[in-house]
């Protein structure tokens, strides 16, 4: 059975467990930061950092919001980095679980084209050129662990199965925070093993947050062809295909 | 807390104001969610708009300083609008109670005051009595000089209009909050209060706890599911050490430290023991001779018997009248009049107010000793900022210290679940568990005192047998604070062999006979075992999350305290859905006639106060049991500052009067007079309010997190948040670098520029606010560049308890 994160925004207090949950079990190196007059750090993802907590001020309703994400690779269920690289050695679906792995190999793509690709712009490249992004704590899975992001949530935020047990937990809860919040919605469900539950619009969290708030200046032809078939992809989901 | 972090999951309404759970304790979230997933509100009253407000239904801002006006409007709300819970206020709290003629309010001063002193005669606050010394009362509530009728008199001036002047709030918001919380009066709801040091550091620190309290009681809040007033401690075991007196001013079990004027132990033993001639009341402090002969017990063994009075002159007495709280010892300290320090887990040089003070105060000194798990800015003092090592005497040890996971032993967490817990990996090196210190030093003092000394009885004569195989037992010490029968004895009934544990504290006695560690702790380490490790996760008959058998908690493992005021006068639940302690013993035409409580542990097991009939007992107790009168005291004629709290301005304020009385600050507030303790109060110089906070990514003064890489990748820097309408005014950038100044120091921190932070308008004025973490100190990072917060706030303190005012102080901000 494919499994599926559920990261509901609507509970997070961005404590950023998760992000330092995530650099503990890879051991990835702590990044120099600066304060840049925001708690947001490091400022983006990167080749040593698969997850960030962004962190955005909107005022909704005439309230002032301090919304959070905590962001990391969906993991789409047909994932346009993959179908960009058509190198399985280098990017490949793990069956089990839906994860999708970007190995040591990536260093032979093209690695901007791949970034470019991402519908979302997770993945970050070494000076190598070798890529990296969230790996689903694929070995944990494998062995019966949640990944470490899910494990460490204080707020009960961050939740982690059977791709059916999760949408069903999602759609429950979105009809739960629908009450008060009617704009709510769930990101790119149909698509991807990462599922965002947000109270507002998907870009008011940030300018990823969804696919195809993102206009890439460039794209390769593979790319090209994964985006219109997307759309249409997602209308027949719509229409109940 | 009197309730527990589970507890906070049966609320129908949670105000977080004072503290910032979902930055400073996120783990308590998860049942401030549960709650909120059930339908309550969650409000957050804060300065400035953080993470746990980011969750909030409500948010107020309200300016640093000002939380007594803002609780004494909803005192006010309450009783206009006939919010209170009347049945309880009438019969639990002494509300009822009449109090005697010279009791009066005039100008911002209580009756009683002494200028000179900066102190007043509480003699003036005391209650009328009957011939048997018993309060008069009249539970009708309406004598004119009851508790009931003179709390509305306070506080009839604290109107919305003048309380939204003081504190900045807008009127609107004050109003919703204030309908919001004060619905939960009826019987059936429960509210409750999350607060941390935002309300404890200020002049008026406690006060503003005493304020809480008041409205807790009017709402029938206290000793119900989902209610109590609940501080958010700072640290894992804090709760543990004040229990076990951390403070100057009490000893194990909050037993007094003696006055030089408790010149025998019969003394002391009078002097704190309180006397009710009222049969009603249980008065539990009555048992003080118990607890106190037994921790002399545990203190001195065989060596305290009845002819030396348990040892009691091998123990230090204080000065009455004198205070030494932290800031006195670092006044002493200042002065040259202290040699020596342990520094044991702390960091005072980042973490007191002050703290360029507390830097110079430690120059003084012969030697200090620094027990610590790194070197820290204390330890390296001589060499930081500002100081010239060839002018410091100061000899500085360093005793490396076991981190938490490296020892065995309990920790008692902020619910008083007292939780035992297991050595992980052995400690590093030649570092070792602070017990093995503590008995090496016992030990080598015993021996040096052996060849003679100046006053050697108490080290001599100190019990010191705690060590197994050559280290440091820490099943000895919960044994030894649980307490053991010395004899063979029988109380109550029942036969007690010599050497076997109490089973608790109603067993202790004031004759030698037994011993206790701290009277509180009694029934924790018992004949059954060791109860601080039990971890069954079974609930207790009302579902509410008790978990009784999960760890232990003080008192008697009493998981909701005052639970007796969660019943109705004949037993039975306020609430029945959400029931804390319910009597369940038989009755017999319209009488009690079997004793039996179930639910939680109940706060004494005597019958209700009525019979079914509606006959009143006299077999029964009051509800509050430690209270000398069994009352929740909405008056509280003990504190220091007044039986009502009253708002003062913070020692620096940005106003010159006070809308609500002639005195701007706390007249009796703790102040210290050196050159160095300057303050600034409406102060061109100083035009900013300023407050200090915590972070989620750091702890204290950050020694365990300033090391940490992946946590300084998170919050690298000391910033300081404030609004776009200030930083436009300065002409300030976010992320740039300033200086923020006091009239006592200055640091550099990065401009944080956010709406969060809004400008207030406070008596028809705008006011700024700005705030900034304590977290940091100059040997971490290395730059050097990110200092203590503390070197701008003030050393100025609580009349009660001493505690600092570092959440509300005045600075000025500068471009670099």
């Amino acid at each position: 059975m494919a499994k599926a994160f559920f990261i509901d925004t609507s509970l997070c207090m961005a404590c950023r467990g998760c992000q330092v949950a995530c650099k503990q079990w890879h051991d990835l190196p702590a990044e120099e930061t600066t304060n840049r007059g925001s708690y947001q750090n490091p400022p983006d993802l990167s080749f040593d950092t698969y997850k960030v907590v962004r962190m955005t001020e909107v005022v909704e309703g005439g309230r002032l919001r301090w919304l959070f994400f905590p962001e990391q690779c969906r993991h789409c269920l047909e994932a346009p980095c993959l179908e960009a690289a058509g190198d399985p050695g280098a990017i490949y679906r793990d069956d089990a679980t839906g994860a999708i792995i970007y190995t040591a190999e990536t260093r032979q793509l093209d690695a901007d084209a791949i970034i470019e690709a991402c519908p979302y712009n997770v993945p970050r490249k070494a000076p190598d050129g070798t890529l990296a992004k969230c790996d689903f704590c694929i070995d944990r899975v494998h062995n019966g662990l949640e990944p470490a992001c899910v494990k460490t949530c204080p707020a009960g935020a961050m939740h982690f199965g059977d791709r059916d047990f999760i949408l069903a937990m999602a759609g429950k809860r979105l009809a739960e925070v629908k009450k008060n919040y009617p704009e709510a919605g769930l990101i790119d469900a149909d698509e991807v093993s990462v599922i965002y539950l947000v109270l507002y619009a998907p870009a008011r969290y940030y300018q990823n947050a969804m696919a195809g708030l993102r206009r890439p200046a460039a794209m390769t032809r593979k790319v090209a062809l994964q985006r219109m078939v997307s759309p249409l992809r997602r209308m027949m989901n719509a229409l109940g295909g | 807390m009197t309730n527990h972090w589970i507890d906070i999951q049966n609320s129908d309404c949670i105000l977080i104001m004072g503290s910032n759970a979902a930055e400073n304790h996120p783990v308590s979230f998860r049942y401030v969610t549960e709650a909120q997933r059930r339908g309550a509100t969650l409000i957050s009253v804060d300065p400035r708009f953080t993470r746990t407000s980011s969750r909030a239904d409500i948010y107020a801002p309200i300016r640093s300083g000002t939380d007594i006006a803002f609780l004494g409007g909803l005192i006010k709300y309450i009783l206009d609008n006939k919010r209170y819970h009347k049945t309880y206020v009438a019969n639990y709290t002494n509300a009822a109670f009449i109090v005697n003629k010279n009791f009066g309010f005039k100008d911002g001063l209580f009756a009683g005051y002494d200028p000179k002193k900066r102190a007043y005669d509480k003699s003036k606050w005391a209650f009328e009595t009957d011939s048997r010394g018993v309060p008069k009362t009249d539970r009708s509530l309406k004598h004119g000089r009851c508790v009931f009728q003179l709390l509305k008199k306070h506080y009839k001036r604290y109107d919305l209009k003048t309380v939204s002047k003081i504190t900045g709030t807008p009127e609107d918001l004050l109003k919703k909050i204030y309908a919001v919380y004060s619905a939960t009066g009826r019987p059936d709801k429960a509210a409750t209060i999350m607060y941390a040091m935002g309300w404890t550091q200020h002049t008026t620190g406690v006060q503003n706890i005493r304020a809480m309290a008041m409205i807790q009681l009017l709402l029938g809040n206290m000793g119900v599911a989902g209610g109590g007033v609940n501080a958010l401690r700072g640290e894992s075991n804090v709760q543990g050490s004040t229990d076990h007196c951390l403070l100057w001013h009490i000893w194990p079990g909050y037993l007094k430290t003696p006055r030089a004027s408790n010149d025998s132990l019969k003394a002391y033993n009078r002097k704190w023991t309180p006397v009710s001639k009222d049969p009603l009341s249980a008065n539990w402090w009555q048992n003080y001779p118990k607890y106190s002969v037994s921790l002399l017990k545990s203190f001195f063994g065989a060596k305290a018997t009845a002819a030396n009075q348990f040892g009691y002159h091998w123990l230090p007495k204080v000065d009455d009248g004198k205070a030494y709280s932290w800031l006195d010892l670092f006044d002493a300290m200042y002065v040259g009049k202290i040699k020596g320090l342990f520094a044991w887990g702390q960091n005072p040089a980042c973490s007191g107010a002050n703290a360029g003070k507390n830097r110079k105060a430690m120059a003084n000194l012969d030697w200090m000793v620094n027990v610590n798990i790194f070197d820290n800015e204390t330890g390296s003092f001589w060499k930081g900022p500002g100081m010239d090592p060839s002018f410091i005497k100061t000899e500085v040890f360093m005793l490396p210290a076991a981190v938490s996971v490296e020892k065995e032993g309990s920790i008692t967490n902020s619910g008083r679940w007292m939780q035992w817990r297991y050595q992980g990996p052995r400690p590093l090196g030649d570092s070792r568990p602070d017990g093995d210190i503590i008995m090496a030093l016992g030990e080598r003092l015993k021996k040096v005192y052996a060849r003679g000394g100046v006053f050697p009885g108490p080290i001599l004569n100190l019990k010191w047998d705690y060590l197994t195989d050559g280290r440091y037992d820490p099943h000895k010490v919960a044994r030894e604070i649980n307490g053991y029968f010395l004899r063979d004895v029988t109380v109550k009934g029942k036969v007690f062999k010599k050497g076997t544990l109490v089973p608790s504290f109603a067993y202790l006695q004031a004759d030698g006979s037994t011993s206790s560690g701290n009277w509180l702790y009694c029934n924790s380490y018992t004949e059954k075992g060791n109860m601080a490790a039990r971890r069954s996760t079974k609930d207790a008959a009302n579902g509410i999350g008790l978990y009784p058998q999960f760890a232990w908690c003080w008192p008697v493992n009493r998981r909701i305290i005052y639970n007796r005021a969660s019943v109705d006068l004949q037993g039975k639940p306020w609430n029945p859905k959400r029931w804390v302690i319910r009597f369940d013993g038989k009755a017999q035409n319209g009488k009690y006639v079997s004793k039996k409580w179930v639910g939680d542990v109940p706060d004494g097991g005597w019958y209700p106060m009525q019979n079914p009939d509606g006959s009143m007992r006299k077999d029964s107790r009051y509800p509050f049991i430690m209270r000398k009168h069994g009352h929740g005291q909405i008056f509280g004629p003990g504190r220091a500052d007044g039986p009502f709290p009253e708002h003062y301005e913070p020692l620096e304020s940005p106003v010159k009067k006070n809308p609500l009385n002639k005195q701007l600050t706390n007249p009796t507030a703790a102040v210290y007079h050196r050159d160095i303790d300057r303050f600034a109060s409406g102060d061109a110089r100083f035009p900013i309010v300023c407050t200090t906070y915590r972070v989620t990514e750091h702890w204290q003064t950050g020694l365990m997190t300033r090391t940490q890489p992946w946590l300084m990748e998170l919050q690298p820097q000391v910033f300081v948040e404030m609004s776009p309408q200030l930083a436009k005014s300065l002409g300030i950038e976010n992320g740039q670098r300033v200086k923020v100044a006091s009239v006592r120091g200055a640091l550099e921190a990065t401009a944080v520029v956010t709406r969060r932070f809004q400008p207030f308008r406070v008596a028809g004025k705008t006011i700024h606010q700005v705030g900034l973490p304590w977290h940091f100190g100059w040997r971490w990072p290395e730059s050097g560049s990110e200092e203590s917060a503390n070197l701008l706030t003030p050393s100025a303190g609580d009349p009660n308890t001493r505690i600092p005012e570092t959440k509300a102080f005045m600075v000025n901000i500068e471009k670099i």
